[in-house]
């Protein structure tokens, strides 16, 4: 469990678009790290490459190589299947899949491993899976009702508990709180605090307060212009990305003077 | 006295007022052809199972006449649907999640051509290919599944069964099933295909988790419009069955459905005859069958609405 992530070289291209460009990059396991920076500089764009959920949509390829602790993930022969089964995501808007029920949803992922599971067994990994995410309190007594008819912010946590059940070694985050209010946001938080000591996780975000509260260690994306590809302009411990930056464009972007 | 509040903008009200009037008298108007077509019905029938000189009511009698074409029309809507809903489940989700985009479209106006063909056309197909086709096929049948009840009797010399008319059926009520669900499974929202892609589900698994049961809804109305479809479909059934008494044979001739047995009937029954009310009677009971099939896809639809995806 939790597994680091090299990037190597990596160009992510949509079509012959070449939306982000020489991506060098060392995660560390069992750490939190934002990505940040202004809209359309690929930082989602580079985070669905890391679980190959960038080739969903048609023409999309990626350059290069990306290693989960050690083994590139773009090896032909590898199934993007597997790498998603190993690397969780969790996104912008909660999805909690509308027609299942609280637990079910929990389960789904097991569902789809074709793994047998006694009745005993569902119960553990359910309320297991609900206690990390934070939830099992608020749901335990209806477990049996729609994923869809919980809070917003509840719905997140329901998405992250369905995450953590299958055990994955990395956990993606696509600016997981920024359809929650305050107080959600605050618990979402809080849990991704708690991922760490057990996951890699990787969070995009807008909100550079998030990135300082969570992260250990920030990237800073940047692109030079419309139409140029997004490229990673620094890598450094969080503080010292938001008290020393050793780029004039980072600086900029994390005292708020553009972007 | 006039006042900031009291002041509105009396061009924007005016066509407030006429759009919703418009939209009104569409809805009730649909409600009166339909009040009508009910009323029109039931009067014309009245002679069918009331008869003065037979002692008044007879309406063993006219059940009598009624429940073969009955079970007739069900039989061809049957096979129909059996054949159609799933090669138009097939060919949607293709179209919609497997073909390269370029070719997606290319099929679809295939399909949708299939709709625009006249359905005397697909009667006639039916009569003089489809049916003489089928011949070898009903004879294989017969001879290795005749102690199925399905395919005891002598099998047709034509074709012209009630299994022929099902398959032509089946092709006419292709492209309305397709077209519906092709709809509903191309707007299934990209979160939740993602959130399965995202939990390691293969293709297959996230139409399996996200796209059907979204579409669920959908797939049912889609089914139940080919179903009203074949139900009512007249000109095909008249040309391709050579209809009969009642038998449970497929693959002999024999049975017939409501609207071809109205089609051919018709010409020949006498103004005011007991025979036009017969035949308006059963047309009545063909509208009754198709309002309970509606309002039993409504009900399946409407079962599951909390898991919908609606909230």
């Amino acid at each position: 469990m939790s597994k680091r992530v090299d990037a190597v070289d990596l160009n992510v291209y949509y079509g012959d678009f070449l939306a982000v460009e020489g991506i060098n990059i060392s995660i560390d396991a069992r750490a939190v790290t934002a990505f940040i920076g202004p809209s359309g500089c690929g930082k989602t764009t580079f985070l669905r490459s890391l679980n190959r959920m960038h080739e969903v949509l048609p023409g999309a390829r990626v350059k290069g190589q990306l290693l989960l602790d050690g083994e590139d993930i773009y090896d032909p022969g590898v199934d993007p299947v597997t790498v998603r089964t190993q690397v969780g995501m969790v996104f912008q808007r909660p999805n909690p899949f509308p027609t299942m029920t609280i637990r079910e949803n929990v389960l789904a992922g097991y569902k789809l491993n074709g793994a047998r599971l006694s009745k005993s067994q569902s119960e553990e990994i359910v309320e297991t899976s609900l206690r990390s995410a934070n939830l099992w309190n608020e749901v335990k007594d209806r477990l049996d009702r729609p994923g869809s008819g919980l809070s917003g912010g509840q719905q997140q946590r329901l998405c992250i508990a369905r995450t953590i059940a299958v055990k994955p070694d990395v956990i993606l985050m696509d600016e997981p709180c920024s359809a929650l209010d305050p107080i959600s946001t605050l618990a979402i938080e809080d849990l991704i605090g708690e991922l760490q000591q057990d996951y890699t996780v990787i969070i995009v975000t807008h909100n550079m307060q998030q990135a300082a509260r969570v992260s250990q260690k920030t990237a800073f994306f940047n692109i030079a212009g419309t139409g140029k590809p997004g490229k990673l302009i620094e890598y450094n411990d969080t503080t010292a990305i938001f008290n020393t930056p050793q780029e004039k464009s980072t600086e900029d972007y994390v005292s708020g003077r553009f972007g | 006295m006039t006042s900031s509040l009291t002041q509105s903008d009396k061009r924007g009200v005016a066509g407030d007022r006429v759009f919703s009037a418009l939209t009104v008298s569409a809805g009730v108007l649909i409600l009166l052809t339909l009040a009508f077509v009910a009323l029109f019905l039931t009067v014309n029938s009245r002679d069918a199972v009331y008869q003065e000189d037979q002692g008044g009511w007879i309406l063993t009698a006219f059940l009598d006449y009624a429940y073969p074409l009955v079970i007739g029309t069900l039989i061809a809507s049957f096979i129909a649907l059996i054949l159609a809903a799933p090669v138009a489940v097939g060919v949607a989700l293709y179209i919609s999640h497997y073909a390269p985009p370029r070719l997606s479209k290319g099929i679809g106006y295939v399909i949708d051509l299939l709709a625009a063909i006249p359905s005397v056309v697909y009667g006639a197909w039916g009569m003089s290919f489809l049916g003489p086709a089928l011949i070898p096929i009903y004879g294989w049948l017969h001879e290795n599944l005749g102690f199925i009840p399905l395919f005891a009797g002598d099998p047709s010399q034509t074709g012209r069964t009630i299994f022929t008319a099902g398959v032509v059926l089946g092709v006419m009520i292709l492209p309305i099933i397709t077209s519906v669900c092709r709809e509903i499974f191309i707007q299934t929202p990209k979160l939740h295909e993602e959130a399965a892609l995202a939990l390691g589900a293969t293709r297959w698994e996230m139409i399996k988790m996200s796209v059907f049961p979204f579409a669920r809804a959908g797939i049912i109305s889609g089914i139940m419009l080919g179903l009203g479809r074949a139900l009512g479909e007249t000109m095909a059934v008249a040309l391709v069955l050579s209809p009969g008494m009642l038998t449970a044979s497929l693959i002999s001739s024999g049975n017939s459905t409501i609207p071809a047995e109205i089609a051919l009937g018709f010409p020949e029954a006498p103004p005011g005859s007991e025979r036009q009310a017969q035949l308006i009677a059963i047309g009545l009971v063909l509208f009754l069958i198709t309002l309970l099939v509606n309002m039993t896809a409504r009900w399946i639809v409407s079962r599951h609405k909390e898991f919908s995806g609606a909230n």
